[in-house]
């Protein structure tokens, strides 16, 4: 009885907190940039209006809110290069996700079947690129891809081309960026549920007559799956928002909208618009992963 | 590709546990000096064994003593490095697991988790392309044969350990295979459940008329349902022989001590005349015991006794102690007495200072012949009582 009280307080506390940082830091921002969504860009500093000032007093603080409009929202989806902006970025994310699951799923189911002293080898191999930074790895690759670069110079002299390829300022390119630089993030996932899965189970498949093949199929890659929704999630989120590898590796003529978010806030300064994007990239985002936790949950209860 | 599975009958004639020898007399399976190492270590060090059809085994070990790496042989997960595995005379060497007609029970049943009940067990039907209605028809049979009527939409999870235990094995014998591997079948169930589960076992394979190997760590399992135990240390096989066997006449000392109780005191020969050796031992004076049939060779040896054998009575001249016969007689002290229902088992500090126990069954309601701590008794055995065991 006592000892329960001594240890509830405390236990409240660490429930709280991380809600507490969630309001603090990703609450509070959202409401700023919700606000400059609704807002109309100005010449001023801040770029936009209205601007709530509670010193003006009630009515002006009124007249502010009367302001207010969706007028961003309506571009948004009226013209164009938003439009296929959003799409792109929808594409080049499924299009890499699934590059990612068909490379990264045999690396995992790999190293899952290491002699245990193995592994943690393994799985430093797979994490030893983070000890380099991000931006210096993509401009690595951009050595590596250019026109006199390293892989134009290996095809030119394995004969394999007469005339170096155009590598850079591709979708190849920045698709070569994207799958280099999420691929940890595949892995790791995957490894982890297919390390943790009882080996018994695979024996016993294949006890009763299961081919290696339907082994895997039928029991290897169900039982996967919480590994597999997990790093398709953790790499697709992300990708949808990439700036610096498309801005980098890819041509110009056609921008994910994290790019374009990017060309709204700094090059037009367009503070309204470009939160407006973002707004709408979260929602896009967001919406499906809640459907997917529903699912999930629902899922969960009818197996109780 | 569809493989032919064996017409599964549980209405048929019940088939005794007796070795059912087939024609040529070949032993379904046979086992031939075997070894199986991992680096340097051998796990199965040269093991011969066989076993005939309908017959219910039982590998009886310590762990570590090899008695799963075996079995797994047998299922094809490991494959020996020498020697030979025969099943109906020919060597399954080279047959991978999913082709043997060999079906294992796993220790910690591994079901299918994101399967139900229903198709964990189907699933070995489904992979030999039997007919929808037939498995539906198979999978209803076995259900009803381990009891588990109304669970069949269930997920593992959701059942309990007992009823886990039954998908286990009713998905391991749905293929209806030649041989049935139990790898610790009974070790996650709690006593009462494990000991009527041991007998359900037993009527199982009976009914059925299959063959069971089961490796088992735990004696009184493997004397419960094995029609013989072949018992293992250190990657040998050390004696094959009935439960019976096994407890009355020992082949050593490790044995001796592994399967039940006993009092040891090691010795030296005397005498030996009219089948009756004399041995000194340091702890329990002379004793005379039986000489063993097959003779011995050595005279440094150990006196076995085991518990229920041992009498004890108030001081005063041991019963029937007739001039013909010799009987052990060893005085001492009641040390200690635990009452366990239906045995009490004493410790009897003889005056030698060893310790020598001695159980009784609980015959009476009353305690009229119960002894109590710090009571002077007379402990005795026959010398048929005594096993002789070279050290």
């Amino acid at each position: 009885m006592s000892s329960r009280r001594i240890f509830a307080r405390p236990a409240r506390l660490g429930a709280i907190t991380p809600y507490f940082w969630m309001l603090l830091f990703f609450l509070v921002p959202f409401g700023f940039v919700l606000k400059i969504s609704l807002s109309q860009t100005a010449i001023a500093q801040p770029p936009y209006l209205p601007v709530f000032d509670l010193t003006q007093g009630a009515a002006a603080f009124k007249a502010a809110l009367a302001a207010l409009s969706l007028d961003n929202f309506r571009l948004l989806v009226s013209d164009n290069l938003y439009v296929f902006s959003y799409l792109r970025s929808l594409v080049v994310a499924v299009v890499a996700t699934a590059i990612l699951l068909v490379i990264g799923y045999p690396i995992a189911y790999g190293m899952a079947r290491l002699p245990q002293r193995w592994q943690p080898i393994a799985m430093m191999l797979v994490i030893v690129p983070f000890w380099t930074s991000f931006l210096i790895r993509i401009y690595a690759w951009i050595n590596i891809l250019q026109h006199d670069g390293l892989l134009n110079q290996m095809l030119l002299s394995l004969h394999l081309v007469s005339v170096p390829v155009v590598w850079l300022s591709t979708d190849s390119a920045m698709y070569v960026g994207i799958v280099y630089s999420y691929l940890p993030f595949m892995i790791l996932p995957l490894f982890a549920t297919l390390a943790k899965m009882e080996p018994a189970l695979e024996e016993a498949a294949s006890d009763l007559g299961a081919s290696p093949l339907k082994v895997f199929w039928l029991i290897t890659f169900p039982l996967s799956l919480p590994g597999v929704a997990a790093g398709i999630l953790l790499c697709f989120i992300p990708i949808v928002g990439e700036f610096v590898i498309p801005d980098l590796l890819a041509g110009s003529n056609s921008l994910m909208i994290g790019q374009t978010l990017w060309l709204e806030f700094f090059t037009n300064k367009d503070w309204p618009v470009a939160s407006a994007a973002a707004i709408v990239l979260l929602v896009l985002l967001v919406v499906p992963l809640v459907l997917y936790d529903r699912l999930q949950r629902a899922q969960l209860e009818e197996a109780r | 590709m569809a493989e032919q599975l064996p017409k599964f009958d549980a209405a048929a004639e019940p088939v005794g546990p007796e070795p059912q020898l087939a024609a040529a007399d070949i032993p379904l399976l046979r086992i031939e000096r075997v070894v199986k190492k991992f680096g340097a270590f051998r796990a199965v060090d040269g093991v011969s064994l066989d076993i005939h059809a309908g017959e219910f085994f039982a590998l009886l070990g310590p762990s570590g003593c090899g008695k799963t790496t075996l079995l797994r042989m047998l299922a094809g997960f490991e494959s020996p490095d020498e020697g030979r595995i025969l099943l109906n005379g020919k060597d399954i060497a080279n047959v991978l697991p999913h082709e043997r007609p060999v079906n294992m029970m796993f220790q910690n049943y591994a079901l299918f988790p994101h399967l139900s009940v229903r198709d964990n067990i189907a699933f070995g039907l489904k992979r030999a392309g039997m007919a929808r209605s037939e498995i539906d028809a198979r999978v209803a049979e076995m259900v009803a044969l381990v009891k588990l009527e109304g669970l069949e939409k269930r997920k593992p999870d959701n059942l309990s350990g007992g009823q886990k235990q039954r998908v286990a094995l009713a998905r391991s014998l749905a293929r209806r295979p030649q041989m049935l591997l139990l790898d610790e079948p009974l070790a996650a169930l709690d006593k009462k459940l494990r000991e009527s589960t041991q007998f359900e076992l037993m009527e199982l394979q009976r009914r059925l008329g299959l063959t069971f190997v089961i490796v088992t760590h735990d004696q009184e399992e493997a004397m419960t349902v094995a029609g013989r135990i072949g018992v293992m240390d250190s990657g040998r096989l050390d004696q094959v022989a009935s439960p019976r066997e096994l407890y009355e006449a020992p082949h050593s000392r490790w044995i001796a001590e592994f399967v039940g109780d006993i009092n040891l005191f090691d010795g030296e020969i005397e005498a030996r005349e009219h089948h009756r050796l004399t041995i000194a031992t340091r702890d329990a004076g002379t004793v005379v015991v039986a000489e063993p049939r097959q003779g011995i060779s050595k005279t440094i040896v150990s006196v076995a006794i085991r518990p229920e054998k041992v009498k004890l009575s108030r001081l005063g001249p041991a019963p029937d102690a007739t001039a013909s016969q010799a009987i052990n007689r060893l005085e001492g002290m009641i040390t200690d007495v635990s009452y366990l229902g239906a045995l009490t088992t004493y410790k009897v500090r003889l005056d030698s200072g060893a310790t020598l126990r001695s159980s009784m069954a609980n015959t009476a309601q009353i305690d009229i012949d119960a002894y109590n701590l710090s009571q002077r008794v007379v402990a005795w055995f026959t010398p048929d009582d005594c096993l002789v065991l070279e050290q």
